[in-house]
C-alpha cells in the first residue's frame, strides 16, 4: 500500500524486539468476540490512485459548479475571487501538515499569522480583540450568546428576526440544553428590519440583543441606538457578519456599539465548499477577552529576548478548565484562518475597499436591471451586494426552473424559511465581483422566462 | 486548593544567550530567516490583486459607508508569497519529520485527497444549491457515511459536526434527547480520570453533572467501581476506547452491558479509532454514539489546528435524535433533510449544530482516503500503528519508566513517565531536548493520571528506519535527563526559537498588534 | 497573627484577639511552589457568601487553573485588588502580600478543626 512505508521484513523484525508472534497478536486485549478475524465485510479493497480519482472526478463532474453558471447564490456563503497565491501558500506542507502550535519554538509561523490573522479581524469588526476563529459563523454567534450569559449572568437573549434563520436554528438547538431563552421571529418582505421592535424589547432581564448586518435580506442598518438602550439595561449588543467584505465599505460594528463581532470569514481565501469547512470570526472588548471561547494567540518574548508568539490565557479552555471551560471548543480554523489572512494581505485596506465597492456596484446595477423584469420588485431601501426580490409567485419553483436552464438565480426564501407564507415569493440575490454584466442580463432573461 | 495534579511547572525560561550565536546584520541566520510582522513591512495603500476598473453607480449602503481607516495594510504578491513562505519555514510539520504526538494522529496527508477537495464540483458549490444540481455532493457525503457506518458497525450517523469536540456534543446532545423523549431527567455523566478535557467540558456544557470514574493500576478503567456507581441519575458513561493510557479497554462488552443495565448510554471517544479500525466495529461492543475525527484516523491534514470534522455514529436506540441536515438516498436520488422535511423522515432529531451540511472538504478527503485504504489497506493501518507504538514501547522501556509497560502490548501510543529523571529535569525538558534533535516532542503532561507523562503516537506512516532514529533520539535525551544534564533546561537552542515566556504573555496579553507608541523621553 | 492551615494548601490568619471576626486568606508557599509561575487570580467580590471547603477563588498558572476552597464559612469584605495587576505577588510573597481575600466569619469555632504551623509543616513533608 503506497501510504504504508513498513515492510514484511521490517514488521517481522520489529516483532522480535516487542517479543510478540504476530500483529494481531498485539490485539489480544480486544475481546474474542468483538475482534474481527479478517478485512470488514461490504466494503471495497484497495485501489491505485489513478481509480480513485477517476471515482471521484466523475462524482464531481455530476455537480453544477459556480464557476460554470451565472451564479448569483449567497445567503451566508458567497462566491469571490480567491487570488492562486492564496492555495499555493496554505499548501506548503509547513503549514498544511503542521499540528495547534502547541510548542511554539517550532511553530512561530503557524502563531504568527494567527496574531496577524485576529489583528486583521479586530480591525475589520472595529474591536480590540479576535480569537483565532471558530468552527463557522454559525457557531462562533452561538458562542458569542453564550458569553454574553456569563457576563451579563442573564439568560434572555434577543434575535433580530434578520438574523440567519440557520444561525437561528443552532442557537435553538443549543439553548433547549443550557436553558437560556431566545427571542426569535420571521423577518417581513420590507424595507425596514425590526430595529424599532428590538429597541422596545430590550429590559433589565436581556443579556444580549444580536443583529445581523447586513441582515438575511441584505437591509443594512444602524446599530448604534441599539447599543446605547442595551448597554443602558445592562445587556450586550452582539453583531453578526456573513459578508465580510461588506465590512470594506460599511462602518464597522465596533464603531457602533457592539460589543462582541462574531461572524463568517469563507468569502475571503475559503470557497464555497458546500458549507465547509468555514471559519468562524470572533472578536470584542478588551475587558472580556477572559469570557472569549476560543484559541488566542499572543506576543511575547523567548529567552534570548527575541520577539516570539504562543497561545495564550489557556486556562479559559477546555484542556486545561475541563468542565469549566468557557467552551468545548477544542480546535480552530486554522487552515482557513492561514486563508483568510493571506487574501486579506493580498487586498490590503485600498483592495478590500475597492473589492467592496465594485461589489455594491455590480449589485446596484443588477438590482435595477431585474426591478425591470414585469412583476418582480425590489424589497431593499439598502443593500451592500445582496438584495431581496419579490416574485410575483413562489421563489422556490422559480429556482428549480432557472436552475435545469444553468442559471443559478438565488436562494429562494422558501428554502431558508419553508412553510412561511409570506416569504414563499422571497428570492435573495447575491452580486459580487464574479458576475459580469452578461451574466445580469441572462439573468434577468432567465427570470422574466422562468415566470411566465 | 486542587494542587497541580500534571507536575507540570511552568516557570520563565532562563535568560542567557547562546555562546555559539554570532550575530548578523540580518538576524537570519544562513536559511533560518526572521520575519516581520506584516503590519510592519505593508501599507493601507499597497496591493495584490488588480480589480480592474469599478462601474459607477449610486451608492445604496443606508448611509452607513465606512469614513474612517480600517488599519489594514497589504502587500503585493512577491512580498505576500515571500512573507507566508518565509513564515511557514518556522513551522516542524509532518511532511518534514516524524510527529509523535500522542492522542492526535498525525500521520503522513495524502496529495490525492487535496486534489480531489479541490475538483470544483466539490469546491466550487453553494451549500444552498438547488439540489438537483448537487447530486454528486450528496452522493459523496452518503457514501463517507456509508463507509463510517460499516466500519464502525452502527446504523446512524451525522455528518455535520465540525469537529472531534463539536461531535462529542452532538453525542451527549442525542443522549440527552433520548433521555428527555422517556421523560428521564438524569443528571450526571460518568467521566474516567484520563479523559481528554473535551469529555468533562462538553457534559458540563450539555447541562449535566459530571463526575470521575478512577482507574485501576493497570491503566484501565475500574469496572467494579463504575458498576458501583451506575444508577438512576446517570445519563451516560463516556470512555476513551483505546483509552488515553494507549491501552485497549478489556472490559468494554462488559461495561457497556452494565451502563445499558443502568439505563445510560454509552459514549465512547472515538479520538483513537485509528488504533481499531478494520479489526473492531464500536457497535460490537455495545457502544451508542462515537465521533470519528477525519482528520485522525483519516488522514484530513491538521492545517495548523484545525479545520476538523467530527461525524458521530449511533446505535439504533440514538439514531433517531441524530440532529438535522442528513442526507438521505431515495432509489438513485439523493435527499438532503432539513427542517422542511424533519417530521416526515426524522421527527427525533434534536436540532440542528451547524449552518450548513458539515466540513464538506474533509469529506472529500477522507473519501480519497478510504477508498484508497480499502477494507484491507485500512486493517493494515491500525496493525502497523499499533506495532510501530509496540516497537517503541518495547524499544525504550529500559531507559524510560512505562507506568503501564506491564498491562499488556500497548495500541497506538506509548506512555512514559518522568520517573527517574535528575537534576530537577522534567517532562518538558526531554520535550525541549528532542526539539534540538529535529523532532517535534511527543505529547506532554497528558494523560494526567501519570506524573509528567509522554505519550508517543508514531502513527503508521514512518518507515523503520525514523523510528530508529526517533528512538535514538530519545534515548539520548532521556540518558542526558537522568544524569541531570543542566544544558536541557536551555533546549532548544537550534529552533527558531529558544523558549518562550508564556507567562508574561498570559500576565500581560498582547493579543493584537499596535502602532509602536514613542516613548515619553523620545517625545520630549 | 496565628496562622491556620489547610489539607488543600490555604492559609488563614486571624488576629490574636479576633474580636471582628475577620481573617485573611491565601495559599501557602507549597502550594505557589507547584503551580509555578501565577499569571491569573479570580477572587470573589465582596459580599460572597463562600462556604467552607467549597470553591472561592482560582488561582491559574500558563498551564493549570486550581479552585482554591475557603477554609471556613464567611463574608468576603475584602479582595486584594494588588493580584489583578500583579498576580506574581502568590509566588513571590504567598503569605503576605499575595494574600486573596478577607472574610468575616460565621462560625469561629470552625478554625479548630485546621492544622497549625508546625502540623501543616509535617504535613507537607509527608506528601
Amino acid at each position: 500500500m503506497r501510504y504504508l512505508p513498513l515492510s514484511d521484513a521490517d514488521r517481522a523484525e520489529m516483532l522480535r524486539t516487542i517479543g510478540a508472534p504476530s500483529v494481531d497478536s498485539l490485539f489480544v486485549d480486544v475481546p474474542d468476540a468483538a475482534r474481527l478475524a479478517g478485512p470488514i465485510d461490504g466494503l471495497p479493497d484497495h485501489a491505485s490512485e489513478m481509480a480513485v480519482e477517476r471515482q471521484l472526478s466523475a462524482l464531481a463532474r455530476t455537480n453544477l459548479a459556480a464557476g460554470e453558471a451565472p451564479f448569483f447564490l449567497g445567503c451566508g456563503a458567497y462566491k469571490h475571487h480567491v487570488p492562486a497565491s492564496v492555495d499555493h501558500l496554505i499548501q506548503r506542507g509547513e503549514f498544511l501538515t503542521s499540528y495547534t502550535p502547541y510548542q511554539p519554538e517550532i511553530a512561530q509561523g503557524t502563531l504568527q499569522a494567527l496574531f496577524e490573522f485576529q489583528t486583521q479581524v479586530a480591525r475589520l469588526y472595529g474591536c480590540d480583540v479576535a480569537n483565532a476563529s471558530m468552527y463557522d459563523g454559525s457557531t462562533a454567534c452561538w458562542e458569542a450568546i453564550g458569553m454574553a450569559r456569563r457576563i451579563t449572568r442573564r439568560t434572555k437573549a434577543l434575535l433580530s428576526n434578520g438574523l440567519h434563520p440557520h444561525y437561528v436554528s443552532v442557537a435553538e438547538t443549543m439553548a433547549r440544553f443550557t436553558g437560556d431563552m431566545l427571542v426569535t421571529g420571521r423577518p417581513e418582505l420590507s424595507p425596514e428590519g425590526d430595529g424599532a421592535a428590538l429597541l422596545a424589547a430590550i429590559d433589565g432581564e436581556t443579556s444580549c440583543v444580536v443583529v445581523q448586518y447586513p441582515d438575511i435580506l441584505g437591509r443594512i442598518a444602524d446599530m448604534s441606538e441599539l447599543a446605547e438602550r442595551a448597554h443602558a439595561q445592562g445587556a450586550l449588543l452582539i453583531a453578526v457578519v456573513t459578508e465580510p467584505v461588506a465590512l470594506g465599505a460599511l462602518r464597522s460594528p465596533g464603531e457602533m456599539g457592539a460589543d462582541i463581532v462574531v461572524g463568517e470569514g469563507q468569502s475571503l481565501g475559503v470557497g464555497l465548499n458546500f458549507g465547509g469547512p468555514y471559519v468562524g470570526l470572533f472578536a470584542t472588548r478588551e475587558k472580556y477577552v477572559r469570557q472569549m471561547p476560543g484559541r488566542l494567540a499572543g506576543e511575547t518574548t523567548d529567552a534570548a529576548g527575541k520577539r516570539g508568539f504562543v497561545l495564550t490565557l489557556s486556562t479559559r479552555e477546555q484542556h486545561i478548565r475541563r468542565e469549566k471551560a468557557t467552551s468545548n471548543i477544542c480546535t480552530n480554523s486554522g487552515l482557513c484562518a492561514l486563508a483568510f489572512t493571506i487574501h486579506m494581505t493580498l487586498l490590503g485596506e485600498k483592495g478590500l475597499r475597492d473589492l467592496a465597492l465594485l461589489n455594491h456596484a455590480r449589485a446596484v446595477a443588477a438590482a435595477e436591471r431585474l426591478a425591470k423584469v414585469p412583476g418582480v420588485e425590489l424589497v431593499n431601501d439598502s443593500f451592500f451586494n445582496e438584495f431581496t426580490l419579490r416574485l410575483p409567485r413562489e421563489a422556490r419553483p422559480v429556482v428549480r426552473t432557472m436552475a435545469a436552464d444553468g442559471v443559478l438565480g438565488g436562494v429562494s426564501l422558501g428554502r431558508l424559511y419553508p412553510g412561511a407564507d409570506a416569504l414563499a415569493n422571497g428570492l435573495v440575490v447575491a452580486v459580487t465581483e464574479m458576475v459580469t454584466e452578461e451574466d445580469i442580463s441572462t439573468l434577468a432573461v432567465a427570470l422574466e422566462e422562468a415566470l411566465k | 486548593m486542587t494542587i497541580n495534579q500534571s507536575g507540570w511547572r511552568p516557570e520563565s525560561p532562563a535568560q542567557g544567550n547562546d555562546p555559539a550565536d554570532v550575530p548578523t546584520y540580518t538576524g537570519n541566520k544562513a536559511l533560518m530567516l526572521e520575519e516581520p510582522l506584516l503590519f510592519e513591512i505593508g501599507d493601507i495603500g499597497r496591493t495584490g490583486v488588480d480589480l480592474g476598473e469599478r462601474p459607477r453607480g449610486e451608492s445604496r449602503l443606508g448611509g452607513l459607508e465606512r469614513n474612517r481607516s480600517i488599519g489594514l495594510p497589504g502587500l503585493t504578491e512577491p512580498e505576500a508569497v515571500r512573507h507566508y513562505t518565509r513564515l511557514s519555514r518556522q513551522n516542524y510539520a509532518i511532511d518534514l519529520g516524524l510527529f509523535p504526538l500522542g492522542s492526535c494522529t498525525m500521520k503522513h496527508n495524502p496529495r490525492l485527497n487535496e486534489r480531489i477537495a479541490r475538483l470544483p464540483g466539490f469546491a466550487d458549490i453553494h451549500p444552498l444549491a438547488p439540489i438537483d444540481t448537487v447530486q454528486g455532493a450528496l452522493a459523496l457525503i452518503h457514501l463517507v457515511g456509508e463507509w463510517l457506518k460499516t466500519l464502525t458497525g452502527m446504523p446512524g450517523i451525522a455528518m455535520s459536526p465540525k469537529a472531534g469536540a463539536h461531535g462529542e456534543l452532538c453525542g451527549l446532545l442525542a443522549i440527552r434527547a433520548a433521555l428527555e423523549a422517556r421523560g428521564d431527567a438524569r443528571q450526571v455523566v460518568l467521566v474516567p480520570e484520563s479523559a481528554h478535557g473535551t469529555n468533562p467540558a462538553t457534559a458540563a456544557f450539555c447541562g449535566y453533572a459530571v463526575e470521575n470514574i478512577p482507574a485501576t493500576d493497570e491503566g484501565r478503567v475500574d469496572l467494579a467501581a463504575l458498576q458501583a456507581r451506575l444508577g438512576t441519575d446517570v445519563a451516560a458513561v463516556m470512555i476513551t476506547n483505546p483509552n488515553t493510557c494507549g491501552l485497549f479497554e478489556r472490559d468494554m462488552i462488559a461495561i457497556a452491558e452494565a451502563v445499558h443495565a443502568a439505563g445510560a448510554f454509552l459514549y465512547c471517544d472515538g479520538a483513537n479509532f485509528n488504533a481499531i479500525v478494520g479489526r473492531v466495529r464500536p457497535g460490537d461492543l455495545g457502544v451508542d454514539a462515537m465521533h470519528i475525527n477525519l482528520h485522525k484516523t483519516f488522514s484530513t491534514p491538521h492545517g495548523g489546528g484545525g479545520p476538523g470534522a467530527g461525524p458521530v455514529v449511533f446505535s439504533e436506540a440514538l439514531a433517531p435524535y441524530a440532529p438535522l441536515p442528513f442526507v438521505e438516498k431515495q432509489g438513485e436520488h439523493f435527499v438532503l433533510v432539513e427542517e422542511e422535511t424533519a417530521a416526515e423522515h426524522h421527527g427525533g432529531a434534536f436540532g440542528r449544530m451547524v449552518a450548513f451540511h458539515g466540513q464538506m472538504g474533509m469529506f472529500t478527503r477522507a473519501a480519497a482516503y478510504m477508498l484508497s485504504h480499502g477494507a484491507d489497506g485500512l486493517r493494515q493501518v491500525s496493525g502497523d500503528a499499533v506495532l510501530a507504538a509496540n516497537y517503541i514501547l518495547r524499544s525504550l522501556d529500559d531507559v524510560l519508566v512505562a507506568p503501564f509497560g506491564a498491562s499488556g502490548p500497548c495500541m497506538h501510543e506509548a506512555l512514559f513517565s518522568d520517573e527517574g529523571l535528575a537534576g530537577g529535569l522534567s517532562t518538558i525538558d526531554i520535550a525541549k531536548g528532542l526539539i534540538d534533535e529535529g523532532f517535534h516532542p511527543m505529547t506532554m503532561y497528558f494523560p494526567l493520571v501519570v506524573h509528567g507523562a509522554m505519550l508517543i503516537e508514531p502513527t503508521e506512516t514512518e518507515s523503520k528506519g525514523a523510528l530508529d532514529q526517533f528512538i535514538g533520539a530519545l534515548r539520548s535525551v532521556a540518558e542526558r535527563a537522568k544524569a541531570g544534564d543542566a544544558s536541557l533546561k536551555t533546549a532548544p537552542v537550534h529552533a527558531p526559537r529558544r523558549r518562550l515566556d508564556e507567562t508574561a504573555a498570559a500576565r500581560k496579553p498582547v493579543l493584537v498588534w499596535k502602532e509602536p507608541v514613542q516613548s515619553q523621553a523620545a517625545a520630549e | 497573627m496565628t496562622y491556620y492551615f489547610t489539607r488543600d494548601h490555604e492559609w488563614i490568619s486571624v488576629n490574636a484577639t479576633i474580636e471582628d471576626a475577620v481573617a485573611t486568606v491565601g495559599i501557602t508557599d507549597y502550594a505557589q511552589a507547584q503551580l509555578g509561575d501565577i499569571v491569573f487570580v479570580e477572587v470573589p467580590p465582596v459580599g460572597t457568601i463562600v462556604e467552607k471547603g467549597k470553591e472561592a477563588a482560582v488561582v491559574e498558572s500558563v498551564k493549570a487553573a486550581s479552585d482554591v476552597y475557603a477554609p471556613v464559612s464567611g463574608e468576603v469584605v475584602e479582595a486584594n485588588r494588588a493580584l489583578e495587576g500583579e498576580p506574581a505577588l502568590v509566588n513571590t510573597a504567598p503569605e503576605t502580600d499575595g494574600w486573596f481575600f478577607r472574610l468575616r466569619l460565621t462560625n469561629i469555632a470552625e478554625l479548630h478543626g485546621l492544622m497549625d504551623g508546625e502540623a501543616y509543616k509535617t504535613y507537607v513533608a509527608g506528601l
